[in-house]
C-alpha cells in the first residue's frame, strides 16, 4: 500500500502544493488530475523517490521510501515524460536494455513478445531514431507486458500520441494489472476508454 | 547482483561502437594539438624532446576533457538516467559501469596512439613504456573526476564550459605525476615513485568518484 501524508513541493521558489495527502490500496487505480503547471508531473516524481518533498512522508508498505529505497525500487515502475529510448539502439535493444538496467533478466523472446504484442512486430530491428512519436512510445510502453511483477505503475502521460485502439489496449492492460492486486497512478488529460471509471486526484484542490 | 553493471557496460560500448564518428573526433582532436607545436615552438628536436612529455599529456587531457559532457548528457534529455536512478542497484555501480565505457572509447585509444606521437616529438624510446604506463594509469582518474564534473553541470546553460573550469584544476595533480614520471624516467631517478603516486590516485577516485557522482546526478535530476 501507498500512503503520502502533508506532503508539499517546492519548485524553485514556489510552493506547487502543500499538505496533499493519498492512499492507494492494491488493485487500486488512481488518475491524478489538474491544470497544466499544476505539478502532477512533480507528485509523481516524488513519489517515485527521483524528487525530494519539501515537506510530508510518502510510504510504501508502512516504510519510508527514503528508507527502503531499494525495495520499493523493485516493485515500481515509473514511466516518464520522456521515453528512455535511444536513436541509435532498435526497439528491442532498447527494451532490453531498460529491462535488464531495471534488474529484471529476461529472455530475448519475451522482449520480442512484448514488442509484437504492442504492435511492432515490423520494427524490431529499425534505429529508434527512424520510429514515429506513437512508436517509440510504445516502445517504452512494452515494458508494462514485462513488469507484472512490479506492483506500483506509475505513469505520465501513457496516452500520448497514442491511437485510438493502442488507448483501448493499454486501458486493458492496466485494467488487468489492478485486478492482479497491482496499483496504478497516471496522469492523462485524455478520457481514457476504463471500463470503470477511475478515482480522481485533483491536484489543484491543494495549490497555494 | 551486476545485471545494472554489465547491462550499462554493454549498452554503452554499443553506443561507441555505433556512433564512433565522436570517438575518432576525439582521437583527431589528439593527435592534431600534438602535431601543433612543432610548428609553433620550431622544429628543435632537442626543445621538442624537453616538452615532449607534458604536451603528451596535456593534449591528453584536453581530449578528455572535450568527450567529457557527453557522459551522461543523452541520457538525461532521453530520460534514461530517471530510469537507471530507479533501478535497484546502487548507482555507483552502474556509474562505474559508464565510466569504464567511457574511458575504453576515449581514454584506451589516446593510450594506444600516444607512443606513435611520442615518435612524432623524438622522446627517447626507453621512456615509451613509462609514457604508456602513465597514461594508463592516469586517464581513468580524469575519466572519473571527470564524471563528478559532469553529473554536476548536466542541464546547465553553459555546462560545457562551467565543466573545463570545474575540473580542470583537479587534473592538475594528474597531469604533474603522469607527465613527471616520464621525465623521472628520462633524467634517470626512476617513475616508480610517480607512478605509485598515479595507482594510488586511481585507487582512491575508483573508491570515492563513484558515490560522489551519483549523488551529483541525484541532484541534477531533482
Amino acid at each position: 500500500m501507498l500512503e503520502v501524508e502533508h506532503l508539499a513541493c517546492l519548485k524553485g521558489d514556489r510552493l506547487l502544493f502543500r499538505d496533499l495527502a493519498l492512499r492507494l490500496q492494491a488493485g487500486e487505480l488512481l488518475r491524478v488530475a489538474g491544470a497544466n503547471g499544476v505539478g502532477k508531473t512533480s507528485l509523481l516524481r516524488l513519489v517515485t523517490g527521483l524528487a525530494l518533498p519539501e515537506a510530508g512522508d510518502i510510504r510504501w508498505s508502512a516504510r519510508c521510501i527514503r528508507r527502503e529505497r531499494e525495495a520499493f525500487h523493485r516493485e515500481l515502475l515509473y514511466l516518464g515524460h520522456a521515453p528512455a529510448i535511444n536513436d541509435l539502439l532498435s526497439p528491442l535493444e532498447n527494451l532490453r536494455f531498460a529491462c535488464a538496467a531495471a534488474g529484471d533478466e529476461l529472455s530475448a523472446a519475451a522482449c520480442v513478445q512484448a514488442l509484437e504484442r504492442i504492435g511492432l512486430a515490423d520494427q524490431l530491428d529499425l534505429p529508434a531514431r527512424v520510429l514515429s512519436q506513437g512508436q517509440r512510445r510504445r516502445v517504452g510502453l512494452a515494458r508494462l507486458f514485462l513488469s507484472a511483477r512490479r506492483k506500483l505503475w506509475v505513469l505520465d502521460e501513457p496516452f500520448t500520441a497514442l491511437d485510438v485502439k493502442a488507448v483501448a489496449d493499454l486501458a486493458q492492460a492496466l485494467t488487468e494489472h489492478c485486478a492482479a492486486g497491482g496499483m496504478v497512478m497516471l496522469t492523462t488529460h485524455q478520457d481514457a476508454p476504463f471500463a470503470v471509471p477511475p478515482r480522481v486526484l485533483d491536484v489543484g484542490a491543494y495549490a497555494c | 547482483m551486476l545485471s545494472t553493471f554489465s547491462a550499462v557496460l554493454r549498452r554503452d560500448l554499443l553506443l561507441a561502437w555505433r556512433g564512433r564518428a565522436d570517438v575518432l573526433v576525439t582521437l583527431a582532436f589528439f593527435v592534431i594539438v600534438v602535431c601543433l607545436f612543432p610548428f609553433g615552438v620550431g622544429a628543435e628536436p632537442n626543445l621538442l624532446r624537453a616538452i615532449a612529455p607534458g604536451v603528451l599529456w596535456v593534449a591528453a587531457l584536453l581530449a578528455c576533457l572535450l568527450s567529457l559532457h557527453r557522459l551522461f548528457a543523452q541520457d538525461y534529455s532521453d530520460g534514461t538516467l530517471e530510469q537507471l536512478l530507479l533501478s535497484s542497484e546502487p548507482a555507483a555501480l552502474w556509474v562505474t559501469a559508464k565510466v569504464l565505457a567511457f574511458w575504453l572509447s576515449t581514454g584506451l585509444p589516446v593510450v594506444v596512439v600516444a607512443p606513435a606521437l611520442a615518435q612524432l616529438l623524438d622522446l627517447e624510446q626507453g621512456a615509451l613504456p613509462v609514457l604508456v604506463l602513465s597514461l594508463t594509469l592516469g586517464t581513468p582518474i580524469l575519466g572519473l573526476l571527470g564524471a563528478v564534473g559532469a553529473a554536476l553541470t548536466l542541464g546547465l546553460r553553459g555546462g560545457g564550459m562551467l565543466l573545463a573550469l570545474l575540473v580542470l584544476p583537479l587534473f592538475v595533480p594528474v597531469l604533474i605525476f603522469g607527465a613527471g614520471a616520464v621525465e623521472a624516467e628520462l633524467s634517470g631517478s626512476g617513475a616508480t615513485a610517480h607512478l605509485l603516486l598515479l595507482g594510488g590516485g586511481l585507487a582512491a577516485s575508483l573508491a570515492l568518484a563513484p558515490w560522489a557522482c551519483a549523488a551529483a546526478l541525484r541532484i541534477s535530476t531533482d
